[in-house]
């Protein structure tokens, strides 16, 4: 027990990569053996991971379950890492989401082993970012997270996957870049990389930068300023911030259902808890300075992107460009808390976040549970064509009711999830960006239009005579899946007491 | 148990049932309807206990029964939810409960329970020949979550709460509105339905907000019953010049209610939710989410008014309700002039009364309001349910007779007074009420008294549009009964229709007792002959709420001439129009409106206007400025730019940098090293003899030199 309670971050990180390493050792063609142990491998971080939740300490300020290991002394780098009340939620999320991924993969038929062990891979990757207190560990699962996800969509992607995955290696990658630049000069400036030390000494900081030798000086203003933009870049291209949205519908589009499902659920994540835990805290400054562009950003990602799903034809694309309108109230939330944190609107700013770090896990669960309800019509009917659907009620009403239920909480109808969240973004962003949230507003009546038009267009209308032969009903299997991700909608939208409490407590010391 | 305890638990049973319902027992049509009933039966006796308790409470408005909960933790406090009971609250409540039992026990027969299932009805479609509905058990389910969602918003003591209960009502109201989905018609109905009262919820939201971030609380005591706050509200500007922060938070909480009680311009949407069936009109779509529209500026009269004392100039907001609320009331009776649909001349007419109910609002008229709230609550889901009573009389007839005609066309009928007796007398009672039939209805009272306050505090202009009104409600109120009822039948189904079975007469009969009964508790004491037989209860009970009580309008004539004679004249000339309509006949007043007549039928033109102002070019702007130009051209242009000029910058890395100079460079020193090689190759053979020759020749060459060149 004592054991469990010292390196429980790490066994959370790395028991899907060990799981992964276990897959390797099953003949390839024993398929059902290679699914199976896929996923009750990957229950175990989820076991671990309901553990740390119930073990987590909400009142207590500062990092838990803190583990620190030498790993590269000589650059100032260790093995460090940590939870607190934003990433605590993010790790439930994270493990909670692979499993069920892993359980809608069961339609997987060719290379399944490599293709479950690509999954479990990119579950420690994105752990891993949760959980890094240094900036090192941290790029170096950021970059983990990424590979796995080329792979599953450039392998196991549908038609259009060459292109997409290409798109999506290519985009982000050119952000991690900017993040790779970013940390080696931070590192440098500060003389360590790890997370703590750097926020207590970085804004003292007053020496130039002599780099890599170099007859260059920089002044560290400077060095902050290109810092903060390579951070900020590379971030918003992962969130993904209007402009730089348009990797995501086709990489979301041509993805495996599972694929999907994690990459919106999991993966937009990061860029969001990149500026959480980096930019605000490092850069207040520059934060407060370039808010309000980053707001605008965020109302273009929420009107723009609404726009855009209402007018998309293909189902599983529609649900993609959701995530853009979605993720633009997380990004408006950072926005105004970046501009009002320290100030006496610090308290709008706690809800701001508060609303912002709650959208991050509602997206998760509503995303998630969109594209998997997406997989199934397309795993009957072969098409997504939306012009091609319709009328499927009659024929698949359990699937019928999940895809309502699951497309309002997504809509964000009071009493599920979605509501809850934005309402608080919408209620700190008021006061600090009023235009902005009037604006917002917008992209709140068009989620209506594109919902609804999915909703029409798939389940209503006249009978389509096609799939009276065609078994459309979702399975046994796909229920459970949903299922979870049903439940948390419908407790959230109820209760949000139980994580709102984990999160308030955080952003309160860090934002208050 | 406490009273508190009670109260919470009002809401409870319909979900429950609903739950139960969806993930059990929906194959049980039995069970299905006896949990749904069962539960409702349940929260009406809740209700009852609450309401009687709380009329016979003193002082309630002082001390309502209010207990909350912290849900929300929002940095160092949180966000409370709770349940208020004050006066206003208990007679919501009070009506709310009864409509829904009402309406719940009226759908069993109207749904053909007990009839066999027909094996060509299909789950999405109407039965079509008096089967049982498909989805019966779905059909009960809806309207449990729907009565969950009404009761919450009625027991809720705070505008959050409120929000949750109005929102969750509209998704029932979509879902009912498009009951039979398959009908292409339905499925468009409840998107609009759906949209068009978001649009005003959306505007509702910022409202929420804005309260909140203004008072750091959404109750309602906190905020309305609270001098402090209200006074703060009041006094500071908001981020609109012209409007104090209460002004402009009332008007965006004003736009919610525009779109959920269907008033002018979002008002497209009511007459097209009734595709749903007849029931779900009844109650969605006349007694309940509708009258929440009302309900919630009722909640917050004492917001929108603030700044305006009793007898003064309206506020800006005031002015903008009492315009909206007029004007509809006027324009949506004007449309149902026109209208064949009995039902859809029923959806205007709640359109035109809640009109009523805005205006009487907009004018500071708080009590006639609630009044007329209550008692149209009553009278139009009789009407409505009566009107369901109808359509399967003459259903019956259709199928009985194989006559291909809608049902639903009031020129269709005829007649059925002598063929639905019960029907005929209800529904008689419940249009005399909307008529405003002098003495004996709970309609005229409510609507007097409106009419009575615009009159005595000088708005004339809301006066004249309202009597307007009122007479236009008469006259097509008497077109609905003369040609449904009266005459002889115009068809053969007409003749053949018959009374419908006793779940569904019994509400007619249960609503048409409040029908009449609901006015008389607030008769003005001042009215001549019988005022103050009964006491003027309602005013003063319903007072209590407000923390600065209203004072009852005194007796003028004026305003009850005008009433009695709009509502007499009306229904006289209704009746004179309409009582020798022959089969096959025209409307007589086509004739006389000539191309008007064709405008009202076709409601002004509204929804071709909106289509072509609003939704299509919306959808332009997303699917081919968004998605096309914006994304697809400009950003993924740009990008796709950004990948070919790399291409190209490679190729000429290679092709002019690479080839020719890098590589070439790289040859040209390799094969001059190997050219000079194989060149100085030659003389390197290998043989003794030639490398001592050479040897010998060049000690020659240096020792001539040295001995006989050099000088």
């Amino acid at each position: 027990m004592a054991f469990l309670q010292a390196h429980l971050l790490t066994l959370i990180l790395f028991s899907p990569l060990a799981g992964a390493v276990l897959l390797l050792l099953i003949p390839r063609e024993r398929l059902q053996a290679i699914r199976w142990v896929a996923l009750l491998v990957s229950l175990i971080p989820f076991g671990l991971a309901l553990f740390l939740w119930f073990a987590y300490q909400p009142g207590v300020q500062g990092y838990q379950f803190v583990e620190q290991a030498i790993w590269y002394e000589a650059i100032g780098s260790s093995y460090h890492l940590g939870v607190d009340g934003i990433s605590v939620p993010m790790v439930l999320l994270t493990t909670l989401l692979t499993p069920l991924a892993i359980l809608i993969s069961w339609s997987i038929e060719d290379n399944v082993r490599s293709y479950m062990a690509l999954f479990l891979l990119l579950e420690t990757g994105m752990l891993g970012v949760f959980m890094s207190l240094d900036l090192l560990i941290f790029f170096v699962f950021w970059e983990i997270g990424l590979i796995p996800m080329y792979f599953l969509i450039n392998q196991w992607g549908s038609g259009n996957r060459e292109y997409a995955s290409f798109k999506f290696l290519i985009y982000t990658i050119a952000g991690s870049l900017g993040l790779l630049l970013a940390i080696q000069m931070i590192g440098v400036a500060s003389g360590t990389f790890d997370l703590i030390v750097i926020t207590e000494k970085w804004s003292t900081l007053n020496q130039s930068l002599t780099l890599f030798g170099l007859p260059i000086t920089l002044a560290i203003g400077t060095v902050k300023k290109i810092a903060f933009w390579a951070f900020v870049v590379a971030f918003a291209i992962k969130i993904p911030i209007w402009p730089f949205h348009t990797w995501l519908p086709d990489a979301h589009t041509e993805a495996p259902t599972a694929g999907s499902m994690i990459l919106a659920g999991v993966l937009l994540k990061l860029g969001a808890y990149g500026f959480l835990r980096l930019v605000l805290p490092l850069y207040p400054v520059e934060a407060k300075y370039f808010a309000g562009a980053l707001g605008l950003l965020a109302v273009l990602a929420i009107v723009l992107g609404a726009f855009a799903s209402w007018g998309q034809d293909d189902f599983k694309r529609l649900v993609a460009y959701s995530s853009v309108n979605h993720m633009g109230f997380v990004v408006l939330g950072i926005a105004a808390a970046a501009f009002a944190q320290g100030t006496m609107q610090a308290d709008d700013a706690v809800l701001a976040i508060n609303g912002a770090v709650l959208q991050m896990f509602n997206h998760g669960l509503s995303a998630a549970g969109m594209f998997l309800l997406v997989g199934v019509v397309y795993d009957r009917a072969h098409t997504r064509d939306l012009n091609k659907l319709g009328g499927l009620f009659p024929v698949a009403p359990i699937y019928g009711g999940i895809l309502i239920f699951t497309a309002m909480a997504s809509l964000g109808l009071p009493g599920l999830n979605g509501f809850v969240s934005e309402f608080l973004v919408v209620r700190g962003s008021w006061p600090i960006f009023t235009l902005y949230t009037a604006l917002s507003m917008v992209g709140l009546l068009i989620t209506g239009a594109y919902i609804l038009k999915g909703l029409a267009k798939v389940l209503h209308g006249p009978l389509n005579e096609k799939w009276l032969g065609h078994k459309m009903e979702i399975n046994r299997r796909e229920i459970i899946a949903i299922a979870p991700l049903m439940f948390l909608m419908l407790l959230i939208g109820v209760w949000p007491a139980w994580i709102l409490n984990v999160i308030n407590q955080t952003v309160k010391f860090l934002f208050g | 148990m406490q009273i508190e305890t009670l109260i919470w638990l009002i809401p409870l049973p319909p979900i429950l049932a609903f739950f139960t319902i969806v993930l059990g027992t929906n194959r049980n049509n039995r069970l299905s309807h006896i949990i749904a009933i069962g539960s409702m039966v349940v929260s009406w006796g809740l209700a009852m206990v609450v309401f009687f308790n709380a009329v016979t409470t003193e002082g309630l408005g002082h001390h309502p029964f209010h207990s909350s909960i912290a849900w929300i933790p929002t940095g160092d406090t949180a966000l409370r939810i709770g349940v208020l009971i004050d006066p206003l609250g208990a007679l919501a409540l009070f009506f709310v409960a009864w409509t829904c039992l009402a309406i719940f026990l009226y759908s069993v027969g109207y749904n053909n329970y007990g009839k066999p299932r027909d094996p060509e009805d299909r789950a999405g479609l109407p039965p079509r020949a008096g089967g049982i509905e498909p989805m019966y058990a779905r059909f009960f389910a809806f309207i449990s979550l729907f009565a969950f969602g009404m009761l919450t918003l009625v027991i809720s003591d705070n505008l959050l709460l409120l929000f949750v209960g109005w929102e969750i009502m509209g998704l029932c109201s979509y879902l009912l509105i498009g009951f039979w989905y398959g009908k292409p018609s339905a499925r468009d109905a409840m998107i609009k339905a759906f949209m068009t009262t978001r649009v005003g919820d959306v505007f509702m939201l910022l409202g929420l907000v804005y309260l909140y971030s203004a008072t750091g609380t959404l109750s309602y005591r906190e905020i309305l019953y609270n001098e402090h706050v209200l006074g703060m509200l009041t006094n500071t500007p908001s981020v609109i010049p012209a409007l104090s922060t209460a002004g402009l938070i009332g008007l965006l909480l004003f736009i919610g209610t525009v779109g959920k009680s269907a008033q002018w311009p979002l008002h497209v949407w009511l007459p097209d939710a009734m595709e749903g069936p007849t029931p779900v009109s009844a109650m969605i779509h006349a007694a309940t989410m509708v009258s929440a529209g009302v309900y919630l500026i009722l909640r917050f009269f004492p917001l929108i008014t603030a700044g305006w004392h009793e007898g003064g100039p309206l506020t800006p907001t005031m002015l903008v309700i009492s315009f909206i609320g007029a004007f509809t009331a006027l324009f949506a009776a004007t449309i149902a002039l026109a209208q064949n649909d009995i039902k859809r001349v029923l959806a205007y007419s709640t359109i035109s009364q809640l009109g009523f109910m805005v205006a009487a609002v907009g004018i500071g008229a708080y009590v006639a309001a609630a009044f007329h709230l209550i008692t149209h609550a009553f009278f139009k889901a009789l009407l409505f349910l009566g009107s369901g009573s109808v359509i399967h009389g003459v259903e019956h007839g259709v199928q009985h007779t194989n006559e291909h005609i809608d049902a639903q066309d009031m020129f269709n009928m005829g007649g059925l007074r002598k063929k639905m007796p019960v029907t005929f007398v209800t529904f008689l009672i419940g249009g005399f009420a909307l008529s405003g039939f002098p003495l004996i209805t709970a309609g005229f009272w409510s609507k007097d008294e409106i009419l009575a306050d615009a009159f005595a505090h000088g708005h004339l202009a809301v006066f004249i549009t309202l009597a307007l009104a009122a007479f236009l409600t008469a006259f097509y109120t008497m077109r609905q009964i003369t040609l449904t009822f009266l005459g002889e039948p115009r068809t053969k189904a007409a003749e053949h229709a018959h009374e419908s079975v006793w779940t569904m007469t019994l509400p007619l009969i249960v609503l048409s007792f409040f029908a009449i009964a609901a006015g008389w508790v607030g008769i003005p004491e001042g009215f001549p002959a019988i005022g103050g037989i009964i006491p003027n209860w309602f005013h003063d009970f319903i007072s209590g709420t407000l923390l600065e009580h209203p004072q009852a309008v005194a007796f003028n004539p004026v305003p009850l001439i005008v009433s009695i004679g709009v509502a007499l004249g009306g229904l006289l000339l209704g009746w004179l129009v309409y009582r020798r309509v022959p089969a096959g006949g025209e409307d007589p007043v086509k004739k006389l409106l000539g191309p008007i007549y064709s405008v009202l039928r076709n409601k002004y033109y509204f929804d071709e206007l909106y289509s072509a102002v609003i939704v299509r070019p919306a959808y332009w702007f997303a699917e081919t400025f968004v998605y096309r130009w914006i994304d697809r051209g400009v950003i993924d242009g740009f990008l796709h730019w950004v990948g070919r000029t790399s291409l190209r910058i490679g190729d000429f890395l290679r092709n002019s940098i690479d080839l020719p100079i890098v590589n070439g460079g790289a040859d040209f020193i390799g094969e001059g090293v190997k050219k000079s090689g194989k060149t100085a190759r030659v003389i390197q053979t290998g043989r003794v003899q030639e490398y001592l020759i050479i040897g010998m020749v060049f000690v020659g060459i240096v020792l001539s030199y040295i001995l006989v060149l050099r000088p």
